[in-house]
């Protein structure tokens, strides 16, 4: 399960590499556990915030970065902020998660009981890339089509349609072409897709 | 000097009533929001998910055609949209080399003139608004700020991280009597409301639960996603608590319509999955549709922080600082 691909790939130890990219430092954390007081969904992640950081410190053992790369955590990460708002030390822990997605997404390390977040995520970005907008019904069967949970839902889009929230065509943007060559230039330049 | 609106996907689809009662309030006070040209999404959670460049870039774009525009400042209304333009600007203007190869991605010089407004700034800049009030808002409220309005903190610069206050005072400019409550600025669960939605039936069981608990007649929103999650996600988020709650979920803009006299429907409180039952701004609450505050007197949890809104040291939208 375990590869020891990115020690080989990178010399860098990812906390390094997560502070060269965000210049956020998460050595400065003290293990206070603040962060994973305040999380809202730190009783479901397999590492509360506060390990996160701990896993990145120990750059000697490898497994560990592996460990928080791996991990289900960073991706229930909502962005709340509220680890940020707390910290004694000012640790930017929403900027390392962001950073640590990035990473893992890049590497293939997604967690799997990831998957339908994940597919949430690629599902509004097609979306966008295509229309310039999000477009709520093509994305709802994207990500049907991508999650395979086709019944999930099934009586709130005609309760949308009747009351007038729910439009079944896109607004598309004049300068999609543009957004199209952003997405080439960002994304889709980056992104190792499975 | 115009100030530009960015309406955001939501409020085109499933948060158009959000729109609908923006524009209708915005045209009662006579102020002008014109619509950014060939606006694009933000990217929202999505993008900065899996993308440091595009989260930028997408952003960036919308700013950069504001400006050409002429616009001096930006209305985001969606607090999830806020969130993305401010924390864009932010690192766009405190990093050159950032700024250039953005501005490189977007094919346009992004120069960082336009600033940009929440909707609670934008109602706060605007002078003498209870003298527009014909009905006021007579009712026990609970101002849900959410995550994005407040922070992160050091970049949108607006009211406190935690127990802010500024929609509370507006609340009580309209007659609305907002009360102390647990649960302003925890989180909804935002964007998991496809993705995990047992989650977010979670998280926002309990800001209704602690909400009802206090005897708020209505839970009061500025962000699209806070109000799909509280509203449309609410057959979730009963099954999973196993009862019943009744409480609306209701726009900043649609409770500041009421009270201006607005008709409802003007203010799209009929695309509300909970009906609001008090929409003519009845000086007497139909108290029998909620949930009694049975364990809390209401009394007791409103004097806990013993000061009232209006002393509290809340700098107001004014002390933002700018540029």
């Amino acid at each position: 399960m375990r590869s020891d691909n990115h020690v080989q790939h990178a010399s860098q130890a990812l906390a390094d590499r997560v502070l060269e990219r965000t210049g956020v430092e998460a050595d400065r954390c003290y293990q206070c556990g603040k962060c994973s007081a305040g999380c809202p969904l730190a009783a479901e992640m397999d590492f509360p915030p506060s390990q996160i950081m701990h896993l990145l410190q120990l750059r000697e053992f490898p497994e560990f970065s592996e460990m928080a790369l791996r991990s289900h955590t960073i991706w229930l990460c909502l962005t709340c902020e509220i680890c940020y708002a707390r910290c004694p030390m000012e640790i930017d822990i929403p900027r390392i998660m962001d950073a640590l997605r990035h990473e893992a997404l890049a590497r293939n390390k997604v967690n799997p009981k990831a998957k339908d977040i994940l597919a949430f995520h690629r599902a509004f970005l097609d979306s966008v890339r295509t229309t310039g907008r999000l477009f709520e019904m093509g994305q709802i069967i994207d990500y049907k089509l991508r999650s395979r949970h086709f019944l999930q839902d099934m009586l709130q889009a005609p309760w949308m349609f009747l009351v007038g929230k729910l439009h079944l065509l896109p607004e598309r943007v004049r300068g999609r072409r543009l957004l199209g060559r952003i997405f080439a230039r960002t994304l889709k330049a980056k992104e190792k897709r499975p | 000097m115009k100030t530009g609106f960015y309406p955001g996907c939501s409020m085109k689809g499933s948060a158009r009533e959000y729109s609908e009662s923006l524009l209708a309030v915005s045209q009662a006070l006579g102020r002008e929001l014109p619509e950014i040209p060939d606006w694009n999404c933000c990217g929202a959670t999505a993008a900065h998910n899996l993308d440091r460049d595009l989260a930028l870039a997408l952003p960036a774009r919308i700013l950069a055609a504001a400006e050409k525009d002429g616009m001096y400042e930006v209305l985001v209304p969606c607090a999830a949209c806020y969130s993305r333009l401010s924390v864009t600007r932010h690192e766009l203007l405190g990093d050159e080399d950032l700024r250039r190869k953005i501005s490189g991605l977007i094919e346009a010089d992004y120069r960082g003139t336009a600033r940009v407004l929440n909707i609670v700034e934008w109602l706060g800049g605007i002078p003498d608004l209870e003298s527009k009030v014909r009905k006021p808002f007579a009712h026990k409220v609970a101002c849900y700020y959410g995550c994005l309005l407040v922070r992160p903190a050091g970049i949108v610069n607006f009211d406190r991280p935690e127990e802010p206050r500024s929609m509370d005072l507006l609340m009580k400019k309209i007659g609305a009597d907002p009360l102390d409550w647990a649960f302003k600025t925890e989180c909804c669960g935002a964007g998991f409301s496809v993705s995990r939605t047992d989650l977010v039936a979670r998280l926002s069981g309990l800001i209704l639960d602690d909400a009802v608990q206090r005897g708020a007649e209505a839970v009061i929103v500025a962000c699209p996603m806070c109000h799909l999650n509280l509203d449309m996600r609410r057959p979730n988020i009963e099954k999973l608590a196993g009862k019943k709650y009744n409480i609306p979920v209701i726009y900043i803009t649609q409770a500041l319509g009421l009270a201006m006299g607005i008709e409802p429907k003007k203010l799209g409180l009929q695309r509300h999955k909970v009906k609001v039952k008090f929409t003519q701004g009845l000086a007497k609450p139909p108290a029998a549709s909620i949930t009694p505050a049975s364990a809390k007197p209401t009394a007791g949890a409103k004097s806990a922080s013993g000061d009232s809104p209006a002393e509290a040291p809340f700098a107001g939208p004014s002390a933002k600082r700018g540029a």
